[in-house]
């Protein structure tokens, strides 16, 4: 399922804010139809990092290179290729979840936006939530609703800011579940930054970890616990949290 | 899959038609306020009417009255549905889409021109039973009126829009102060003269000064005046100009400083 040809390729990805270095000369590779974790703690630069790479902030120097175009210079080119889902972030909270999906659905250009939502809407098991207005519903809900808008347009590139953020551990395992089944359907991309290091073992291939706004260790989950002796991802990182300081 | 101009801006019409129609007290609020002022001013006008005639003249009041609210009702409108996504903490989620910007303004325009219609034309039919004034006596020019002040509401929403991005809600009392920053310079209910010089100076350069010294030429004096009209759309063409710039600079600023992926309450 992992192809050798990277969708993303960053080269020397910089933020800084004023005197702060929340970014710091950031260089790797995404393969397609990879699951990769962005794993830091609080202040590493992850949510720093999926921003630029959204187009929502913009880096102090470096390349984006996605889908082939400068994505620094023409992200419109290939925003319709990509989404993203973010507890930063919601949805209209006085829209039903039908109505935002069609309003997103319309924003991405859908084609038959009909059948794509009642999929969605099964996927996700919203059926009895999707006359509910998006401020009724629980986090977990909302964290499904903002996760269907994500695969909206089916994306080539999906971008995840810790979805499982305040969520209970079956509704967490559900939704890992999901991501891996659309990766797998559709051979899509998924970067998916998060705290939580059992989580990341779980369902990514690939592990970057951040500390002070820099990419520390790479790999896959096995690879890195192999390689500094641990038994989990966990303790690959209290490992290199008391050897270089906060994460 | 890529999306067209047309459906994107449909797409955010479309979400703002759901908002109104989740909400029947916003929808008799846009009509409402328009209506409630026409009231006040029109009982005004008639009280007025008996003690200082030349004050009310072919029903100048009410008519000034309306036309400005049509400034005011622009520019909330357009502001108001753009602090919605800020609100909601929506923004983010329109500017990873393939919304591009100047699509963003009009919709916002759009979705402004149909609440300021909704919002004014009950209003106007209401003051002919109630008061037996018809702004419609004033014919095309009435609409040139009306166009020049809704371009004015928008250059300031696009300004004020431009500060909300890069300086938070905390700037949001802005949108309801500065168009009456422009109200005594702007000549409603007086004519120029009646300003100090000073005053007269500022009032020059303001699109709205036009529009009401021409509309108070055509009721007081039956006297259509159209280089007023093209002096005013002149210098709106300036400030939507001005406005647009402040926007993108504001925009570019937020977008710098990481603050669109954490605007909101």
């Amino acid at each position: 399922m992992i192809q050798s040809d990277p969708i993303l390729q960053v080269e020397g990805l910089t933020k800084r804010f004023q005197t702060k270095l929340a970014v710091d000369s950031l260089t790797f590779s995404l393969p397609r139809g990879s699951i990769v974790g962005l794993l830091g703690g609080n202040g590493a630069g992850k949510t720093t990092t999926l921003s630029m790479l959204l187009g929502l902030l913009e880096p102090t120097a470096g390349k984006i290179q996605l889908f082939g175009n400068n994505f620094v210079r023409n992200r419109h080119s290939v925003l319709h290729r990509m989404n993203f889902c973010s507890p930063y972030v919601d949805l209209p909270q006085r829209l039903t979840v039908m109505e935002n999906l069609r309003v997103f659905a319309r924003l991405y250009g859908v084609r038959d936006s009909a059948t794509t939502i009642t999929k969605l809407v099964e996927d996700f098991r919203l059926g009895e939530l999707k006359d509910q207005p998006i401020r009724r519903l629980s986090s977990g809900q909302k964290t499904r609703v903002s996760l269907a808008k994500a695969l909206i347009n089916s994306p080539e590139f999906l971008l995840l800011d810790e979805p499982t953020a305040s969520l209970s551990p079956d509704v967490s395992k559900w939704i890992r579940q999901q991501l891996a089944d659309y990766r797998d359907r559709t051979g899509s991309t998924i970067l998916f930054a998060s705290h939580d290091m059992r989580e990341v073992e779980l369902l990514c291939d690939q592990v970057m970890m951040m500390r002070q706004g820099k990419l520390i260790e790479q790999g896959s989950p096995m690879e890195l616990t192999k390689s500094h002796g641990r038994s989990s991802l966990e303790e690959v990182f209290l490992a290199l949290n008391e050897k270089g300081g906060a994460l | 899959m890529n999306s067209s101009t047309p459906g994107r801006i449909s797409a955010l019409l479309l979400r703002y038609f759901f908002l109104l129609r989740s909400s029947w007290p916003r929808v008799l609020e846009i009509a409402y306020w328009p209506t409630v002022q026409m009231i006040i001013w029109g009982f005004t006008s008639l009280h007025f009417s008996h003690s200082s005639p030349e004050l009310t003249t072919g029903g100048i009041l009410i008519s000034a009255v309306l036309i400005w609210d049509s400034l005011f009702r622009s520019h909330i409108s357009y502001t108001l549905s753009f602090l919605e996504e800020m609100w909601s903490r929506n923004l983010a989620n329109l500017f990873v889409s393939p919304l591009r910007s100047w699509e963003l303004i009009l919709s916002l325009a759009v979705v402004s021109m149909i609440r300021t219609l909704i919002g004014m034309i009950p209003a106007a039919l209401l003051a002919i039973p109630f008061f037996g004034i018809s702004v419609f006596d004033l014919g095309l020019p009435l609409l040139g009126f009306f166009l020049n002040l809704v371009f004015t509401g928008w250059a300031i929403s696009q300004a004020v829009t431009g500060i909300l991005l890069r300086y938070g809600l905390g700037a949001e009392s802005l949108t309801w102060m500065l168009p009456f920053l422009l109200a005594p310079f702007s000549c409603i209910y007086y004519p120029l003269e009646t300003l100090p010089a000073w005053m007269q100076w500022i009032a020059q350069y303001l699109s709205t000064t036009y529009v009401f010294e021409g509309m108070r030429a055509l009721i007081v004096r039956g006297e259509w005046l159209p280089e007023l009209m093209w002096k005013a759309f002149l210098f709106n063409a300036i400030y939507f100009i001005l406005g647009l710039c402040v926007f993108c600079v504001a925009f570019r600023s937020a977008r710098r400083r990481g603050l669109l992926l954490q605007s909101g309450e």
